[in-house]
């Protein structure tokens, strides 16, 4: 199955970016296609490779990287809600990209389960 | 063309999230896809007429669902117990919508491809 990803909150903040990528993951390995991760409202806090948490924490945005870099996953951040936050080209980690909110409409359109990660 | 439902349930300040769906609707409506919205819980005070927003110095966005007609977003439902829950009916609300029971709603909900929560 295909499946698009929608991630509505901040990073350690919530819990919805650790459940979408351990769904992501467990997705993956079981064989589906996790076509796109779109970060939208506080969600955008996520690509940010300013991120800098305790050395023992996991590294939530380096996590999204390394599944970019291994999977091929595409990791989409509103630019409307971006430029809101202060999330730029300049500060973006490896694997993101920013874009508009029809790329989550495509995500829509394309993936047979849109499934959000919010509060 | 899939069916994309917006499930609006948060009052139209104290967070972000009613005017970024807004957002979302305004471009979903671009990409002819069959759009509708529901407003439920806090979400119907994003339909309340009158609203006035100067002295907590944010933008009074509502006027933006009067155009959403414009955009062929006419599908509009509201969710009758919320309604009542907080003592409004259709009278206060600032555009046209059908007002469903719960039962009703989830018929409707059921029916939808994507269903997008805010």
């Amino acid at each position: 199955m295909k499946f698009g990803l929608l991630v509505s909150e901040g990073p350690y903040t919530h819990q919805a970016s650790d459940s979408a990528y351990q769904f992501a993951v467990a997705a993956i390995a079981k064989g589906h296609e996790v076509q796109r991760v779109f970060f939208y409202h506080d969600g955008v806090n996520n690509a940010t490779r300013l991120t800098e948490p305790p050395q023992d924490d996991r590294h939530i945005v380096n996590r999204w990287s390394a599944l970019a870099a291994q999977h091929k996953v595409d990791l989409v951040v509103c630019v409307a809600a971006a430029l809101r936050r202060g999330i730029k080209e300049e500060v973006l980690a490896p694997g993101f990209r920013i874009s508009g909110l029809g790329q989550l409409v495509d995500s829509g359109i394309k993936a047979d389960r849109l499934v959000t990660f919010g509060d | 063309m899939k069916k994309f439902m917006f499930v609006n349930r948060k009052a139209p300040y104290g967070t972000i999230y009613a005017l970024e769906s807004l957002e979302v609707v305004l471009i979903t409506a671009t990409f002819d896809q069959d759009v509708s919205l529901v407003f439920m819980d806090d979400g119907v005070y994003e339909l309340a007429k009158g609203q006035q927003t100067k002295d907590i110095g944010i933008k009074n966005f509502s006027p933006s669902y009067r155009a959403l007609e414009g955009y062929d977003v006419e599908k509009l439902y509201v969710d009758a117990d919320s309604l009542t829950a907080r003592g409004l009916s259709e009278k206060d609300l600032l555009v046209p919508v059908e007002v469903l029971d719960s039962a009703q709603m989830a018929e409707l909900m059921a029916q939808q491809d994507v269903v997008l929560s805010f």
